[in-house]
Formats: structure tokens, C-alpha cells, sequence
């Protein structure tokens, strides 16, 4: 008898794909994310008040500034642990293998995850946004909502690549925040490399050629949630849509990345 | 573990992975370069709030505020003259800096040889004076600051009285075998009839052959400092222009 050959579908099934999905978010409800990250948006809008008491002066500006900044910092490292130790609990538990024993392309897998991501991400920043809203005019709350939330996106997709391509926490986290803090910090990287008091030296030039390079590859997340938007004069016009474009570049960018190494691994 | 092979993987994924990176550098081409903006330095937050902000790392922090406050004018594209510049902020920052870092030579170098380029003559009085203050704190670290000050004093300000106070303060606080003997002659260098390029180059020659300036980044500095004055004496005066 010969054997007959597997056909293995290439087309994405949505139906299961958004099974993947599902079952991503109900995991996350029962590991208690979401009460995790409504302790900590209340823990910090309590700090907030501490130090909104200690200020002299502009108590209010202050409060706000310190909790923008708090909140973003915080809900990004929150999420992207959270991605990073959902996903390696499957590659270690074999459910990965399980699932990609189906009869389902491997990209359904990512997509599925990613798509479970996405609402969680929203409604990460959604929580983060909230206590802002009674303490800063709404426009710009919105605003500043709405590029975390994309911000939120692009990182867990990163957290998704660096997942598939590591399958180890420590590795893949390492790469994750590197990648978020270089992101966030490129910007000035490039301005103070080209300082004409560091001199014009070899050195110099190669540091400026560098940060350069760096800048073509990363996204410039300095541009996203800006604390400035909030206590200044909101965001600029253009801030949101281009926001928007460089999420949705980088997002099908990691996306893209993590179909490719997964569709290379052997299990 | 071997690598299934390249054909495994569809050519949608291909397409994206090319299509998608493509994209990001052409966004990149395309979205122009980032400039600082020039916008007023704000009030330094208290030292106690740094401290707690550099999570038990007062010098790493000192090291970023000497980078930020450097940014604040001498970014291309924005160019803030310093006259510009409020020196009661400026002061409160290299003063922040010094409490977080008090052995860090960065701050007094930037009040002695970027900020005293003012061409104001109230803001140059005002940064000569921080170094003088920070002098007295700290004679044997910072003597080489005042000693600049007081060049600067006699020379870009014409205030003979002044400089030698600086001078005179260097040989009666700076009394450590540290401490060059040359140094705490500084009336002599004041007092003879010499300019201010070759008053410059006597400080810079003792500094370098004393072994006082071993950091490559700053004997490359101050020797273009040194170049700028033989210029600017040789033809106009191009360093004050930039300032102006």
C-alpha cells in the first residue's frame, strides 16, 4: 500500500485562525491580564496624586507628564512580557506543535496570535487612557491613546518575531526592549551624533554613519504618545496618520519576519 | 536541528517581508531628517529628584544631563546663539551636574570654553564667576578652569583686577603637589604684555606636558580651540561670529 501524500492547505482558513485568536484572549482573561493592568494603571494614578502634592508649582502639568509618561512606560513592558511569556509557555508545552499538526498553515498561527494582540493592546491602552481623561482635555488624550495603542501593536509584534525566531524568554525579551528603547531613542542618537562639538574626526563620522543606518531600520517611536501632547499643545496634525503608516509598515515588517522563520523551522 | 528549505515558505511571505522593508526605507528617505527644536531650556529639577530618577546612578545620570544640556545648542540646523540662551538656567544645570558628579570635569569645561564664547559681556561675567564658585568647592580638581577664566577675564573682558583675582585664588586655594607650580604663577602670565593666543598656548602647553589632559576628545577640543583664536587673531574674529 502506498502511502498517500498530506495536501496541506496554503490558503489561510480564517474561521481557525480566529479560533487561534479566541482562545489567546480567554487565556489571557483567566491569567487575570486585565486586572494586572487595572492594578497598575490605579497604582500609578495614586502616585500620580503623590506627586501632583509634592509639586510647587504647574501641580497639575506635573501629575499628568509624570502619569503619560509612567502609564507608557509601564503598559509597554507589562504587554510585551505578557506576549513573550504566553507564546514560549506554547512552544514549551508543545501546543504549537499541536496546532500546527492541523491542517493549517503555519501563518495562521502567527496571524491568529497577532490578531489576539491586537484587542488586547486596545484595550491596554483604552485602560491607560482612562484616568487621563479627567485630567486632560480629551482631543489629546484621544491622540495620545491612539498612537500607544499602535505603539502597543508594533512592540507585540516584535514580541511575536522574537518568539518565533528565539523560542527562549530571556533572549527574546533582551531583543524586544533593546529594539523599544533604540526606537525611542534614534532620534536623538542621530542629533547628538552629529554635534559639531564631538569633532569630525573618523570616529565621529563612523558614529554618525551608524546611528544613520540604524534610523533607516527602526521605527521612530519618539514620535508616538508624546507626554507633550498631553500638557502642551496637542499633537501635531500629521503626527497620527504617519503614525499609523509607520505601525503598519513595521507591524507587516515582524509579521512577515515571523511567517518566514516559522515556515523554515523543523519540529 | 537543519532548516526546512527556502521553498517552504510561500511567496506571499516573500512578497511582504520585501514589500513591507522596502517600504520602511523608502518612509525613512522620504520623511526628512530629524532637527532639534529650538525651544527654552527649562528649570533643572532638584537634585534630590535626580537622584531618585537615576536609580543609584548619579554619574551615569551626570553623563546624560552633560549630553542633553550640550544638545540644547550645538545641534545643527537650530543653532541657538548662546547669547540666546538664559545663563540662570544654564548655571542651575552645570550646577545640578557638578552636585551629581562632583569629580566630572564636563560641566566647568563647557562653562570655561563653550559658554564663556557668549558675546555678551553680563553672561561671560556670570559664567566666570560659576567657575569661580565651583573653584572654591573643589581648588585641586578645578584649578585649570579658573586658571581659563582668568585668561578669558583678562582677555576677552579686559579685566585686569579680575583676572587676577583668579589667579590669585588659584595660588592661595590650589596649594597641592597636584597642582603645578606654573599654575599658581598665573599673575606672571597675566601681567606680561603677551595676547591671548599665546596666553591660551602657555595654559594648553603646561596642561598637556604637566599630564593633566590625558582624554584625546579634549586635547583634540582644546587644541581647535587653540587653532579658532590663531584665526580669529590672524584674520576676523570667526569664533565670535558664530556666536553672535
Amino acid at each position: 500500500m502506498t502511502e498517500r501524500p498530506v495536501a496541506y492547505r496554503d490558503h489561510l482558513d480564517w474561521a481557525r485562525t480566529l479560533s487561534i485568536s479566541r482562545y489567546t484572549l480567554l487565556e489571557a482573561w483567566r491569567n487575570r491580564f486585565v486586572v494586572v493592568v487595572l492594578v497598575l494603571v490605579a497604582a500609578l494614578l495614586v502616585a500620580s496624586f503623590f506627586v501632583e502634592q509634592l509639586a510647587i508649582t504647574e501641580s497639575r502639568r506635573v501629575q499628568v507628564g509624570f502619569l503619560a509618561a509612567a502609564l507608557r512606560a509601564s503598559i509597554v513592558f507589562v504587554t510585551v512580557l505578557y506576549v513573550l511569556q504566553g507564546m514560549v509557555r506554547e512552544f514549551q508545552d508543545k501546543v504549537v506543535e499541536i496546532i500546527l499538526s492541523l491542517d493549517l498553515p503555519r501563518a495562521s498561527y502567527v496571524l491568529g496570535k497577532f490578531f489576539a494582540y491586537l484587542v488586547l493592546c486596545a484595550a491596554c491602552a483604552a485602560l491607560c487612557a482612562a484616568p487621563l481623561f479627567l485630567l486632560a482635555d480629551a482631543p489629546q488624550v484621544a491622540a495620545w491613546a491612539v498612537t500607544l495603542m499602535l505603539e502597543l501593536w508594533l512592540l507585540a509584534a516584535g514580541a511575536v518575531f522574537c518568539m518565533v525566531t528565539f523560542n527562549q524568554l530571556l533572549p527574546a525579551a533582551t531583543f524586544v526592549f533593546s529594539f523599544y528603547l533604540l526606537g525611542r531613542s534614534i532620534t536623538a542618537i542621530q542629533l547628538m551624533s552629529t554635534s559639531t562639538l564631538a569633532g569630525t574626526g573618523p570616529g565621529a563620522q563612523a558614529a554618525a554613519r551608524l546611528a544613520d543606518l540604524l534610523a533607516f531600520v527602526l521605527p521612530r517611536l519618539d514620535a508616538f504618545a508624546q507626554t507633550a501632547w498631553l500638557v502642551d499643545s496637542g499633537a501635531p496634525p500629521l503626527s497620527l496618520p504617519m503614525a499609523a503608516l509607520q505601525t503598519g509598515i513595521y507591524v507587516g515588517l515582524l509579521l512577515a519576519a515571523a511567517m518566514f522563520d516559522l515556515y523554515r523551522r523543523n519540529f | 536541528m537543519a532548516e526546512r528549505a527556502l521553498h517552504r515558505v510561500p511567496h506571499a511571505v516573500f512578497a511582504l517581508l520585501a514589500a513591507t522593508f522596502a517600504t520602511q526605507i523608502a518612509l525613512h528617505a522620504l520623511t526628512p531628517r530629524p532637527t532639534a527644536n529650538a525651544v527654552a531650556l527649562p528649570s533643572p529639577p532638584a537634585t534630590t529628584a535626580l537622584r531618585v530618577a537615576s536609580l543609584g546612578e548619579p554619574i551615569a545620570m551626570a553623563q546624560l544631563l552633560n549630553l542633553y544640556l550640550q544638545a540644547f545648542d550645538t545641534q545643527p540646523g537650530v543653532s541657538i546663539p548662546f547669547r540666546d540662551l538664559d545663563y540662570d538656567r544654564i548655571e542651575a544645570w552645570l550646577a545640578r551636574i557638578l552636585d551629581l558628579d562632583p569629580a566630572g570635569q564636563y560641566p566647568l569645561l563647557m562653562a570655561a570654553q563653550v559658554y564663556s564664547e557668549v558675546a555678551d559681556e553680563r553672561k561671560q561675567r556670570q559664567i566666570l564667576d560659576f567657575v569661580y564658585r565651583e573653584f572654591q568647592t573643589d581648588p585641586v580638581r578645578r584649578w585649570r578652569w579658573l586658571a581659563q577664566a582668568s585668561i578669558l577675564a583678562r582677555h576677552r573682558l579686559g579685566d585686569m583686577p579680575l583676572a587676577l583675582r583668579y589667579a590669585e585664588a588659584i595660588a592661595r586655594h590650589a596649594n597641592h603637589p597636584a597642582v603645578p607650580s606654573w599654575a599658581r604663577q598665573m599673575h606672571v602670565l597675566l601681567l606680561a604684555d603677551m595676547g591671548e593666543r599665546d596666553a591660551a598656548k602657555i595654559l594648553l602647553g603646561g596642561l598637556l606636558a604637566g599630564g593633566t589632559i590625558t582624554d584625546p576628545h579634549e586635547i583634540y577640543f582644546l587644541t581647535r580651540r587653540l587653532q579658532e583664536l590663531e584665526a580669529a587673531e590672524m584674520s576676523t574674529p570667526l569664533s565670535k561670529q558664530r556666536r553672535h
